[in-house]
C-alpha cells in the first residue's frame, strides 16, 4: 500500500515538472517563433526602445532559453530576483511572476480566486454527489417504474441543457423575479449566510448538470453489479437486501463514479468559466478569461499550471482511494 | 382430500393442499416461470421431490433444463434479485423441516438462508466480493445469524478454514480472492456456506470450473463434510461421474420437468427414460473399454418459452413413435413408478422400454 | 483456381502427405510471455507457457493434448497454427520451417492449417451471415470453388450437418452446438490438412458434445483430415485420439498412443489425472483406495519448480527430481515418458530413495501464495530442503552427480560430504 502510494506520488511529480516544462515553452517560446516580442506587449505597443530594453533585460529575455526556464522553476520554487541596473524587484516564492496588465504579481491574484472557484467545485460535488448517486440506485432498484423513467428524463434534460441556460433561468427565477435571494458573491471570511446566499444558485446550477451525469452512470452500474454472482452470494447469506444493496453493491458501484468525480473535480477547479461567467463570481475562471482578452501570458500561465496541480491532485487523491476500495489494484 | 391423496398414490407424487410432510426437504409440484420480452420463461414446470437429512441428492440435466433455477426457488433467491415489474412467478410448495417457505414472511426465509440451508456456487471467484477479504466474508455470513462479536467471528472464520484444508489459516484468512487459486477459492466458498452448520447445502455445479485433480479434492471435502455435519446436498451438475460420486438419488431433468428419479444405481443400471439413455450414449467412459462410437441425441435441448407439447422430449426422441395414437405429441407424460423408490416419465410401457435398453441401449454403452 | 477436391459431391483426400508421413514437427518448443513491470517497462520475469517440447504428427492422425489449466496447452495450439510467435524451437510443417514465418510468409500455410475454437458464442461475428462467415476463407485466400462460393458454403453447411439453407441466418439463430458446426465449416473450406481443436467440445452440453465429437471423426474419416485436439476432459481424449501427449506446466510429461496410456499410464502425473476423473459409476463410489488425490494447485507457470515439474506434488518424488529434469524418452515401443520412477515401469533412478516429504509440504504451502512472492518462493523451498536432506541420513551419490545450482542443492551435497 505504501510502496503503491510512493509510486503514485512519484508519478505526480513527474507529471508536474513535465508540465511546466510544457507550459513555459508554450507560453514563452511559441510566441518569440511566431515573431511577438514580449517585452513590447509588455510595456505597450507605443513604447520607447529604451524602456522595451529595460524590460527585456529584467524580465531575463535574451537569456537563453534553459536559463529562462531554470530561473521560472527556480522563482516557483525558491523565488526570484528581477534586476535591470539599478530597478531591482524581488519575487518571493512562490513566483509566478508579474501580470503584463496590472504589474501586480500573479500569485497573489491566483490566491485571491482560487478559494472562490475550490468553494464552488466542493460545494457542487457535494449536491451532485448525494443526489446524483442516490437518484441513480433508486432507478436501478425500481428499474422500468414511473420514478425511473422520470428521473432519466429529467437527467437527460440535465446532461443536454447547457449552463448559460440553466443559470440565467435560476437567476431570473429565484433572484430577479422572486427577489429570494441576493446573488452577489460574499467572500465566507466576511459573512457565512452571505457567502450561502450567494453560492446556491451557482451550486445548484452547477451541481444538476453533473448529478444527471451521475444518476445515469450510477443507474447503469448499479444494474450491472446487481447482477453479479457475488451480490446472489450475499443475499444468500440471508443478508437484509439493505445490506445487500448499501455495502457490497454500493462498494463495487463506487469505483467508476470515483473516477468520473477525479476527472470532473480536477477540471472544474481549473475554472468553471461558464458558472463564474453567468453569476459573476471573482473565481479563476473569470481571471483566466479576462487575461485571455487582454494577452496577459502570465496569468494564464498561472491559472494553467494550477489548475494542471488541481488534476493531478484530485486524481492521486481518486488514485488512493481507488486502492482503499479495490485490494486488487494495490497489486498493480 | 381423499381423491387428492388417490392421485397423489398414483403418481407416487403428493399433490398441493396436502399436509405437513414427514421429510426434511420436501418440494412439490414446484414451478418457476419468468415473463420476458418473448413469452413466459417456463424454467421450472411442476417438480416434485423428498430428501432426507444426511442423504445427497443429484439433479442432472443440460443448460437450460431448469436445474439451476430450481436451486434458486428453494433459497428463496428468485425473486430477492429482481426489482421492478418483471418478477418471477413461483407456485407450489417448498417445505424445509417443517416451514413452507413460499408461503412464509420473506424476511423469516432470509433468516433460514445461510443457516438452515446455504448455497455453493459455480464459479468461486465471481461469487466472492472481490473487495472483501475472505475473512470478512465468512465473519459477515457467521454474524448475521450468531450474535458474536468479530473477534469470535474471525476465530470461527479460522476454524472452518482449516476444515476445508486451506493450509496456514490464521495468515490466509486476510486475504482476498484475488490472492487464492480456484480451487482454494472453492474452499473458501464451501468454508463460507458451512459457517453456521446448515442442515440443508446446495451446491450448483461446485466443481465445474474446477480441473479435474482439483474436482477430485473438493468432491472428497464435500462428501467428508457431509458424513461429518449429517447435511442434506443437493448436487446439481451436468457431469454424470460427479452425481455418480456423491448422490444418494439422482434426479433427470429435461426442459423444466423431471423424466426420471430414482436411486442412483436404479438411474445409472435400469435408466427408464430416452433421455437419461441419450445421457448415458453420450458419454465417453473411462472405465469401459474404448466405444466405437458414441450415441448422442440428435437435436438440441427446447427453448423453455416453446417448450415441446406433449413430451418435451419427443423431437430428440428416436422411440416418439412406439406409443399409439400420436400420444407423446399430445399428452404430457405423468411420473409413474417403474420400481421401487423409482418414477419415470414416459409414454412407452414398462416392457417396451425394459427391452430397448436391455437390448438395443445397454450393450452398446 | 479451383480445387477439384471441394466441388465434386463424394469427399476425397488431399493426396500430398501419404497417411503415416510426418506431417507436423516441433522441436524443443517454446513460448515465454514477459511480464513487465514499472515505469520503464522492465522485464521482471515470463510465463513459461510452453517450456521445450517436442513432437510429431503424422498425416492422418489424431493426436490429443491433455493437462489442467495452466498447462500450456493452448498456447502450443497457437504456436504451432502459428497464431503466436515461439520463443524458442522449430515448428516444421511437411518439412518446412515455419517458426517464424511472417504474416505473407504464412499465408499460404494457412490453407493448409485450421484452427476450431473452444467458445461457439464468441469465436463467431455476431453481425455476419453464416454464409459470410464459412465463405471467408475463399475471400482471404482468393480461391474460387468451382460453382461459386455460395454453393460450395452450401455444401459445407451440409457436410457438418447443418441446413444449407440457413446460409443467410445469423450465428444468434443457432445454438451452441450448431455454431460450433459452423466453426468447424469454416475451418474446413480450404480442405486443410492440419485441424487444429482446441477444447472443441467442452463449452457445449453433454448431449450435444457427442454430435459433435461423432461429427470430427466422420469428417477424419472421409477427408483424411489430421486433428491435433487440445481438451481438459480426459474421456473426450481418449475417446478421438490415436496418440495422447499430457503436458503439465509447459511441458510433454508422457506420450503415447491411446491403449499404451491409458492401460499403463507410466507417469505418476498421467496416473493420478485419470484417477481424478469421476466415474460414471455409482457402485464404484467407495472405491476411494483406487484414488490418487494430489494435493494442492498446480505451481505457477513463471517460476516453475526445479528439476521435474511435478516433483512439489508427486508421492514418488525423491532428491533427484528436485536437481534433475527428467527426459522425455522412449521407455516402451509408443510410450515416452520423462519420469524418473515411472509408474508400471523399472525405476530409471532406484539409488535414489530419500523423499522429499519436507519439501513436499513446504512446496505446497507456498505454492497457493500470491504470484507477487511467487519469486520468492524457490529460496523458501530450497531452504526447507537443505534442512530436510541434512537430517536425513542417507543421501545417495546420484545426489552429486546431478547438476544444478540452487542452494538446496550446495546444501545437500555438503551434508552428504560430512557424511561420507
Amino acid at each position: 500500500m505504501l510502496a503503491y502510494l510512493l509510486r503514485r506520488l512519484f508519478a505526480a511529480a513527474v507529471m508536474l515538472a513535465v508540465i511546466i516544462l510544457v507550459v513555459f515553452s508554450i507560453f514563452f517560446l511559441v510566441p518569440k517563433w511566431a515573431g511577438v516580442d514580449i517585452a513590447t506587449s509588455f510595456v505597450g505597443k507605443q513604447a520607447d526602445p529604451a524602456a522595451v530594453e529595460a524590460v527585456r533585460t529584467k524580465l531575463g529575455l535574451s537569456d537563453p532559453i534553459f536559463i529562462q526556464v531554470w530561473h521560472f522553476f527556480k522563482g516557483i520554487f525558491v523565488g526570484r530576483t528581477y534586476a535591470a541596473g539599478g530597478d531591482v524587484t524581488h519575487c518571493s516564492a512562490p513566483c509566478f511572476g508579474y501580470s503584463f496588465r496590472s504589474e501586480q504579481a500573479v500569485w497573489p491574484v491566483l490566491t485571491d480566486r482560487f478559494p472562490v472557484t475550490l468553494g464552488l467545485a466542493l460545494g457542487a460535488a457535494v449536491l451532485w454527489l448525494v443526489f446524483g448517486v442516490a437518484a441513480g440506485v433508486l432507478s436501478a432498484l425500481k428499474r422500468g417504474s414511473m420514478w425511473d423513467r422520470s428521473a432519466m428524463v429529467i437527467a437527460l434534460g440535465g446532461v443536454s441543457l447547457p449552463i448559460y441556460f440553466t443559470g440565467l433561468l435560476s437567476l431570473a427565477i429565484f433572484s430577479y423575479g422572486l427577489g429570494w435571494i441576493d446573488g452577489k458573491y460574499v467572500p465566507l471570511s466576511q459573512s457565512v449566510g452571505g457567502y450561502l446566499g450567494g453560492m446556491i444558485l451557482p451550486w445548484v446550477t452547477l451541481a444538476f448538470l453533473y448529478a444527471a451525469m451521475y444518476a445515469r452512470i450510477t443507474r447503469a452500474t448499479m444494474l450491472e453489479i446487481l447482477g453479479e454472482d457475488y451480490i446472489r452470494t450475499a443475499r444468500a447469506k440471508g443478508l437484509k437486501e439493505q445490506v445487500v444493496i448499501g455495502k457490497h453493491a454500493m462498494r463495487s458501484t463506487m469505483t467508476p463514479i470515483l473516477t468520473m468525480l477525479g476527472m470532473d473535480l480536477g477540471a472544474l477547479i481549473g475554472g468553471a468559466i461558464l458558472t463564474e461567467t453567468t453569476f459573476s463570481l471573482p473565481g479563476l475562471g473569470q481571471a483566466v478569461l479576462t487575461a485571455i482578452k487582454n494577452q496577459d501570458l502570465p496569468i494564464i500561465l498561472g491559472v494553467t499550471l494550477i489548475t494542471s496541480l488541481a488534476v493531478l491532485i484530485a486524481n492521486l487523491v481518486v488514485d488512493v482511494l481507488y486502492a482503499v476500495i479495490d485490494p486488487r489494484v494495490r497489486l498493480a | 382430500m381423499t381423491e387428492l391423496s388417490k392421485t397423489g398414490a398414483a403418481v407416487g407424487e403428493p399433490t398441493s393442499a396436502s399436509p405437513a410432510p414427514t421429510s426434511f426437504l420436501e418440494v412439490r409440484d414446484l414451478k418457476v416461470h419468468f415473463p420476458t420480452d418473448d413469452g413466459l420463461v417456463k424454467s421450472v414446470d411442476g417438480l416434485s421431490f423428498k430428501l432426507e437429512k444426511g442423504k445427497t441428492l443429484g439433479i442432472v440435466g443440460e443448460s437450460g433444463s431448469g436445474k439451476s433455477v430450481t436451486s434458486l426457488g428453494i433459497m428463496g433467491l428468485h425473486t430477492a434479485g429482481q426489482y421492478g415489474k418483471r418478477k418471477a412467478q413461483i407456485s407450489g410448495e417448498i417445505w424445509l423441516d417443517g416451514t413452507e417457505l413460499l408461503t412464509a414472511d420473506p424476511d423469516e426465509v432470509r433468516k433460514l438462508r445461510g443457516r438452515n440451508m446455504a448455497m455453493i456456487f459455480q464459479d468461486p471467484l465471481s461469487a466472492l466480493h472481490p473487495y472483501y477479504t475472505i475473512g470478512q466474508q465468512i465473519v459477515e455470513a457467521y454474524r448475521i445469524h450468531h450474535d458474536v462479536d468479530k473477534k469470535t467471528a474471525r476465530r470461527r472464520a479460522v476454524e472452518m478454514l482449516d476444515r476445508v484444508g486451506i493450509p496456514q489459516p490464521d495468515k490466509r484468512v486476510d486475504s482476498y480472492p484475488h490472492e487464492f487459486s480456484g480451487g482454494m477459492r472453492q474452499r473458501a466458498m464451501i468454508a463460507m456456506s458451512l459457517v453456521n452448520n446448515p442442515e440443508l447445502l446446495i451446491a450448483d455445479e461446485p466443481t465445474t470450473a474446477l480441473d479435474v485433480t482439483v474436482q477430485a479434492q473438493i468432491l472428497d471435502l464435500i462428501r467428508d463434510l457431509q458424513k461429518e455435519f449429517g447435511s442434506a446436498v443437493i448436487i446439481i451438475t451436468h457431469d454424470l461421474g460427479v452425481v455418480a460420486e456423491l448422490a444418494d438419488d439422482i434426479l433427470v431433468m429435461y426442459g423444466g420437468r423431471c423424466v426420471e428419479r430414482g436411486p442412483a444405481e436404479k438411474v445409472f443400471y435400469e435408466p427408464r427414460h430416452p433421455y437419461t439413455w441419450g445421457l448415458l450414449g453420450s458419454m465417453p467412459r473411462l472405465d469401459r473399454e474404448q466405444q466405437e462410437r458414441l450415441i448422442p441425441v440428435k437435436g438440441s435441448p427446447p427453448s423453455l418459452i416453446n417448450v415441446p407439447s406433449g413430451c418435451a422430449f419427443n423431437p430428440r426422441c428416436p422411440y416418439a413413435d412406439i406409443p399409439k395414437d400420436n400420444v407423446t405429441r399430445t399428452v404430457r407424460p405423468e411420473l409413474t413408478e417403474v420400481g421401487s423408490q423409482h418414477w419415470a416419465a414416459c409414454h412407452m410401457t414398462q416392457e417396451q422400454r425394459e427391452r430397448i435398453w436391455t437390448e438395443e441401449i445397454a450393450p452398446k454403452l | 483456381m479451383s480445387i477439384p477436391a471441394q466441388s465434386e459431391g463424394p469427399l476425397v483426400t488431399k493426396a500430398d502427405a501419404a497417411p503415416g508421413d510426418t506431417l507436423l514437427k516441433v522441436t524443443g518448443l517454446q513460448k515465454h510471455f514477459p511480464i513487465k513491470k514499472g515505469l520503464l517497462q522492465r522485464q521482471v520475469g515470463a510465463v513459461h507457457a510452453v517450456d521445450g517440447i517436442d513432437f510429431e504428427v503424422k498425416a492422418g492422425e489424431t493426436l490429443g493434448v491433455v493437462g489442467e489449466s495452466g498447462c500450456g496447452k493452448s498456447t502450443m495450439g497457437r504456436l504451432i497454427t502459428r497464431l503466436l510467435e515461439p520463443t524458442g524451437g522449430k515448428v516444421e510443417f511437411e518439412g518446412k520451417d515455419i517458426t517464424h514465418l511472417g504474416v505473407s510468409g504464412m499465408r499460404p500455410l494457412r490453407r493448409d492449417v485450421q484452427m476450431i475454437f473452444q467458445d461457439p458464442y464468441s469465436s463467431l461475428n455476431p453481425r455476419h451471415t453464416i454464409g459470410t462467415i464459412v465463405g471467408a476463407p475463399f475471400r482471404l485466400q482468393g480461391v474460387e470453388p468451382e460453382g461459386g462460393i455460395k454453393k460450395e458454403v452450401q455444401r459445407l453447411l451440409s457436410v457438418v450437418g447443418l441446413n444449407p439453407e440457413h446460409y443467410n441466418r445469423y450465428p444468434h439463430e443457432f445454438s451452441g452446438g450448431q455454431r460450433q458446426r459452423i466453426g468447424i465449416a469454416r475451418a474446413l473450406a480450404l480442405n486443410p490438412k492440419l485441424v487444429v481443436a482446441d477444447e472443441p467440445v467442452s463449452a457445449l452440453d453433454v448431449s450435444i458434445q457427442a454430435q459433435v465429437v461423432n461429427l470430427l471423426d466422420d469428417l477424419q474419416q472421409e477427408l483424411g483430415l489430421t486433428y491435433v485436439i487440445i481438451a481438459h476432459d480426459l474421456s473426450v481424449v481418449r475417446h478421438v485420439s490415436d496418440r495422447i501427449a499430457v503436458m503439465y506446466l509447459g511441458k510433454i510429461v508422457e506420450l503415447a498412443d491411446r491403449e499404451s496410456l491409458y492401460r499403463a499410464p507410466m507417469h505418476p502425473y498421467t496416473k493420478a489425472l485419470m484417477s481424478a476423473v469421476p466415474i460414471p459409476d455409482p457402485r464404484r463410489k467407495n472405491a476411494k483406495s483406487e484414488r490418487i488425490l494430489l494435493k494442492g494447485d498446480v505451481p505457477s507457470p513463471i517460476s516453475p519448480p526445479s528439476g521435474c515439474r511435478f516433483h512439489t506434488r508427486c508421492w514418488k518424488a525423491t532428491e533427484i527430481c528436485k536437481t534433475t529434469e527428467p527426459i522425455l524418452v522412449e521407455l516402451r515401443t509408443g510410450q515416452q515418458v520423462a519420469c524418473h520412477h515411472p509408474e508400471n515401469f523399472e525405476d530409471q533412478a532406484p539409488q535414489d530413495t530419500v523423499l522429499l516429504t519436507v519439501a513436499k509440504e513446504a512446496a505446497e504451502l507456498v505454492a497457493d501464495e500470491v504470484l507477487a512472492e511467487s519469486a520468492e518462493t524457490s529460496a523458501a523451498v530450497a531452504a526447507e530442503v537443505a534442512e530436510a536432506s541434512s537430517e536425513a541420513a542417507a543421501v545417495s551419490d546420484e545426489t552429486s552427480d546431478s547438476t544444478g545450482s540452487t542452494e538446496a542443492e550446495a546444501g545437500a551435497q555438503e551434508s552428504t560430504d560430512g557424511q561420507n
